[in-house]
């Protein structure tokens, strides 16, 4: 319990009637990447939809058991889940910049209205996370542009520096290379590797080659369970479960 | 065969285009021919003349109806707007699809009942015909348009962007405004240009609340001209220089909400085409 950034205890889930989530318990360690892969409506983005109070946004959705943020229970009473949404960042499947804003009012969106005004401090935050984000070089003429006139991989990464901006502690990835080419994957991958520096990254994906790439610690979910947790090399070279073996070898999924 | 039917089906719709478009173009083709030749630096700038003689102008009522549409738009487009917001985002329940359902009812609603309405309530109660009295009207008579449009605008934004925004830890409130209504922007302004549109030329509500008047602007509580007025009265009277005028004063309707139209629409027009890149 002592050093995980994030930890989920008996998290259960549900949109409706429909129990996505069962009694979920991970710890997911500080300047670490954990992947959470498993096949389609496993229940992936709804856990990390959880760990930032997104899942609740959701009509019908709710949700049950406890997630540790730094030791403290985002779902206690008298949290403000705006606050826990700025500690904990987000990037979603498709990239979705703000339409009618440039390059830099998306990426100074979440400082300007959150009432930050000061010019030198937006103009230091755009560049800051730009660079984080690897898009400063490409875009650093061309600031005043409408961020959706990006190609596919800047308009993720975008997101990326959007979501860096407000200086998350940690950063929820759903699937975010699921519609960009090859290219544009290996680029969002480097990122990804470099940001554990400073950030908690877990990231959704349902590729798990690039799981093995660029995650230190895997989860595989199934029909809203946690089949196995562990490292992310032992997972895929020992994996201790049968159900693990058999999607991982491409079995059913 | 195919062919022959997707070449009937374009036809078809050519030919419903053209024979929409004929009664517009006719009837801008007559205003444009028979209202010409009434304007003249004097109709646009004087009020009228003796009654029953030639000469005089409209300036009157051509002020008349830019008062009475900056107030009507005044209190319609807040209560219009927020009413919208309101039922995009929040009105997924009974009292929702109350108010929804009695705005569509207030939509179809005939613009006579509304000025019999105002009548009652305000120019009874006022003692007198007024220009305050003739915004109200018009304004009951846009709100339910500006707040469907803008509900329709705003649902139709992805919710992933709305997500986008509360993901980065902002406000609910300030996420509808600052990020989902403005990406809505677009229609949102289409529906106000709508409304005002729609009761620039209403006719029988002002009848029974402004009245109409030979004069300028004198005060809230007294009667003022109105375009329509103009036209109504002049197309009664049984003077050609009357009936003339009245051309004249339709057509400077018509270019008067052209031009506001162009207007608000330069003004407005964010750098990025809302929704547009969305596709």
């Amino acid at each position: 319990m002592e050093d995980f950034k994030i930890q989920t205890q008996k998290l259960n889930a549900w949109f409706g009637n429909n129990h996505a989530l069962k009694d979920i318990s991970l710890g997911i360690r500080q300047n670490q990447v954990t992947a959470i892969i498993g096949p389609s409506g496993c229940g992936k983005s709804t856990l990390i939809r959880c760990l930032n109070r997104m899942h609740e946004l959701v009509p019908g959705a709710r949700s049950s058991g406890s997630v540790l943020l730094d030791g403290a229970n985002i779902y206690s009473r008298g949290i403000d889940p705006v606050t826990v949404r700025r500690r904990v960042g987000m990037v979603f499947q498709k990239a979705n910049p703000f339409p009618t804003m440039s390059v830099y009012d998306n990426v100074a969106a979440g400082l300007k209205l959150n009432g930050v005004r000061n010019p030198d401090t937006l103009d230091e935050a755009v560049k800051r996370s730009l660079e984080q984000a690897f898009l400063w070089d490409e875009v650093r003429d061309d600031l005043d542009n409408s961020g959706a006139s990006l190609s596919g991989g800047q308009q993720q990464r975008l997101c990326i520096a959007r979501a860096l901006a407000v200086e998350p502690e940690a950063i929820l990835m759903d699937e975010p290379c699921s519609a960009l080419d090859p290219i544009a994957t290996a680029k969002i991958e480097q990122l990804i590797t470099n940001l554990k520096e400073k950030y908690t990254v877990v990231i959704v994906t349902h590729n798990m080659q690039q799981a093995a790439r660029v995650s230190d610690v895997t989860a595989f979910l199934y029909l809203g369970q946690l089949i196995e947790y562990g490292g992310t090399t032992s997972l895929f070279e020992n994996p201790k479960e049968e159900l693990t073996e058999r999607y991982l070898t491409g079995k059913f999924g | 065969m195919r062919r022959f039917q997707d070449k009937l089906a374009y036809g078809l719709g050519a030919l419903c285009v053209g024979v929409a478009i004929v009664p517009l173009a006719s009837i801008l083709f007559e205003v444009v021919r028979n209202g010409v030749s009434a304007l003249s630096p004097q109709f646009l700038t004087s009020p009228p003349g003796v009654f029953g003689q030639a000469g005089g102008g409209i300036a009157n009522a051509i002020q008349g109806t830019a008062i009475l549409l900056a107030l009507a738009s005044a209190m319609a487009v807040p209560f219009g707007l927020l009413s919208g917001v309101y039922l995009a985002e929040f009105g997924d329940n009974k009292y929702g699809r109350t108010v929804r359902f009695l705005n569509d009812v207030l939509t179809e609603f005939p613009s006579i009942v509304i000025g019999i309405l105002v009548y009652s309530i305000i120019v009874l109660a006022m003692r007198g015909f007024s220009t305050i009295a003739g915004a109200v009207a018009l304004a009951i008579i846009m709100l339910p348009i500006i707040t469907r449009t803008t509900e329709e605008s705003i649902k139709i934004v992805p919710s992933s962007i709305r997500d986008a925004a509360m993901a980065l830890g902002i406000r609910r409130w300030r996420a509808t405004i600052s990020v989902v209504l403005s990406t809505a922007r677009s229609g949102v302004i289409t529906g106000i240009l709508l409304a005002i549109a729609r009761v620039s030329g209403e006719t029988a509500p002002l009848l029974l609340t402004v009245l109409g008047s030979q004069f300028f602007f004198n005060g809230l509580s007294q009667p003022i001209a109105a375009l329509p007025l103009t036209i109504y009265r002049d197309a009664n009277l049984p003077y050609a220089f009357a009936r003339q005028q009245g051309w004249g004063a339709a057509l400077v309707l018509i270019l008067m909400v052209l031009g506001l139209n162009i207007g608000v629409r330069l003004a407005t027009r964010g750098r990025y085409n809302s929704l547009r890149s969305r596709v």
